[in-house]
């Protein structure tokens, strides 16, 4: 079990407050990913569930136990965090071993979970090696495999794939996903980055400024932004504003539009523009559209490879019915 | 690293040179106070022996038959030994506390520990011995040790701080989300990430109780009287006994130098405060 609920919970450094009152429930055995850019409070909101930082004020639940004044090494829960955090002097067996020799488990269950684990992370072949002999991504394997044999309520990811290079991040990606459904544990993750939290999550929580913008699952998010905020952060490449006369003749003060939801089409679109830059990808093609007269720049996705390049004229048709409203406080309009 | 590559040849030679000058001067003393302990309290204050004598080791046999070195020395040891464990025991907890768990006051407080150094001893010299006199505690190791402890506690804890600032804070949270309490974060995370840290202070703080001299020759008389207190004793105001009282200092610093030989390289971490990771 790892239902954690988050009751008029606020955090300030000081006289900051960093994260006024918010509540959040986070339902058993589900995958949800705090998001949202740099210095929103979503680490500070993690570490808050940890119990490293101590709330200024409401309660943190845990299967419906208060457990706010009650200390990290007692919550039973497992973190990841971005550097690894393993202890340098201890091998990769030791490591893992630690929080099962902590918790008093016999040699024979610590010997029996540490193999599991090894196994399913490819560790195998480096349990006797220090940490400082490991890659990046062999490091964080041994942090998720520590994480795991405690077997604990939830886990907790601190942007865990930040430090690794592209490729690596992806593949660990899938790996941590497939670990959820296999495991079903409750698993919190913070990220900046929108890509994972749209891949990952079952309940994506964005932040801004310590105040929760919107939650909702992956989709929801992208199909009903609730402001133009989410709007903007979720979906890549990012949403396109428009705002005066075109906005207007859809009663709204702004109006957002996906970049797969323009057609490039031959000619007659509603919208024409100059290409500034044509991103070729084989699989899709973007454009960066100028001379719009409607936003400064707009990005446009599309399907396959489609050649027109920088100052070609270029015609837009917009699907109406994909377009999203929003009022003049950013707000959506049903 | 260019620009030491470029550095000139004359620049490297006026340095080494520096180098060896102002190691020789501190040197010194040390090897004119060994000469002088095996030549005769006579020949000591002779010009015309200066360099070229008749050793003798009438000085260190006089020394061990007639003074009992030993009980010095072992008093020295008891004493060092004990206040550099329990300043160790009291500085980690409070280092750690300080590194890991800081408040708006810590910098405050390190600054307060600190300004204790900067009180003169002579000031507080009437009071110590008064209380201690009528505490019944003149005169024993208990006594010396704690002194001795309170006197370099400060700078263990600024040492030892230093040190704990180095360890990725989010190691030590490891350990808490990993379930240990406090002691046992210590016990299993800290101090074997610390140890070179922690031995270098140790060493340190021991050379420190070793070579104090204010307190222990104050507040002492013969039960819990260290090597300062034998030097101090063999001390005469017209320097009649140069030769004596060489060798007795030569004996006092001896272990001491021999010590701080083998771990030199500890101690030269040490002092430059965690500069070399």
């Amino acid at each position: 079990m790892g239902r954690i609920q988050l009751e008029k919970v606020s955090k300030s450094f000081g006289d900051v407050e960093v994260i006024p009152p918010l509540d959040l429930t986070i339902e058993d055995g589900e995958f949800a990913v705090f998001v949202g850019p740099s210095g929103c409070g979503k680490s500070t909101l993690l570490r808050l569930i940890a119990g490293l930082e101590d709330t200024t004020s409401g309660k943190v639940l845990i299967d419906d136990a208060d457990v706010t004044q009650v200390s990290p090494s007692k919550r039973g829960l497992s973190m990841v965090f971005q550097t690894y955090a393993l202890y340098p002097h201890m091998t990769v067996r030791k490591n893992i071993a630690f929080p099962m020799r902590m918790a008093g488990l016999s040699e024979d269950e610590q010997e029996k979970r540490i193999m599991a684990a090894a196994e399913s992370l490819n560790l195998t072949d480096y349990l006797d090696r220090k940490p400082g002999q490991l890659s990046g991504g062999q490091r964080q394997r041994v942090a998720i495999g520590r994480a795991i044999v405690r077997d604990p309520k939830a886990f907790l990811f601190d942007e865990p794939l930040s430090n690794l290079d592209a490729a690596l991040r992806v593949g660990m990606r899938i790996e941590i996903t497939e670990m959820h459904a296999r495991m079903k544990t409750t698993m919190i993750y913070v990220t900046h980055d929108q890509v994972e939290a749209m891949t990952m999550a079952d309940k994506i929580v964005v932040l801004q400024a310590g105040v929760i913008e919107q939650v909702g699952s992956p989709l929801e998010l992208y199909s009903a932004p609730k402001n133009l905020f989410v709007a903007g952060f979720i979906g890549s490449p990012k949403m396109n504003f428009i705002e005066g006369d075109e906005a207007s003749k859809h009663n709204a003060k702004t109006v957002g539009i996906r970049p797969e939801h323009i057609d490039v089409v031959e000619s007659g679109g509603a919208w024409t523009g100059t290409v500034g830059v044509a991103e070729h990808l084989g699989s899709d093609t973007f454009f960066h559209v100028h001379d719009t007269g409607l936003a400064e720049t707009l990005t446009v996705r599309a399907l396959g490879n489609v050649a027109l390049n920088h100052g070609d004229t270029i015609s837009l048709s917009p699907r109406v019915n994909e377009m999203h409203r929003f009022d003049d406080q950013g707000l959506r309009i049903a | 690293m260019a620009i030491v590559a470029q550095s000139s040849k004359y620049g490297r030679v006026s340095r080494a040179t520096l180098a060896w000058v102002v190691g020789l001067l501190f040197f010194f003393p040390i090897f004119w106070m060994v000469l002088t302990s095996f030549k005769t309290d006579a020949d000591a204050v002779k010009p015309e022996y200066l360099l070229f004598f008749q050793p003798t080791l009438e000085n260190y046999l006089n020394m061990t038959e007639n003074y009992d070195y030993w009980r010095f020395a072992r008093n020295s040891v008891i004493t060092a030994v004990f206040a550099t464990i329990f300043a160790l025991a009291v500085g980690i907890p409070c280092a750690y506390a300080m590194a890991f768990n800081p408040s708006r006051a810590t910098k405050d407080v390190l600054m307060w520990m600190l300004s204790t150094k900067m009180l003169p001893a002579a000031a507080v010299l009437y009071p110590m011995t008064f209380l201690t006199k009528s505490m019944g505690l003149f005169d024993t190791h208990f006594l010396i040790i704690v002194v001795l402890m309170l006197i370099n506690l400060p700078i263990v804890i600024w040492m030892l701080f230093t040190y704990f600032k180095e360890i990725p804070k989010e190691i030590i949270e490891a350990g808490q989300m990993d379930g240990v309490n406090t002691w046992g974060e210590i016990r299993e995370i800290l101090i074997p990430l610390a140890w070179g840290g922690i031995a270098s202070t140790a060493l340190l703080c021991f050379i420190f109780c070793w070579n104090e001299a204010y307190w222990t020759v104050r507040l002492t008389t013969t039960e819990a009287a260290t090597l300062s207190k034998l030097i101090e004793g063999n001390r005469a105001p017209e320097g009649l006994f140069f030769g004596r009282l060489s060798a007795v200092s030569t004996a006092a610093v001896g272990p001491i130098v021999v010590l701080g030989w083998f771990c030199q390289k500890q101690l030269v971490q040490g002092l430059t405060f965690g500069a070399v990771k």
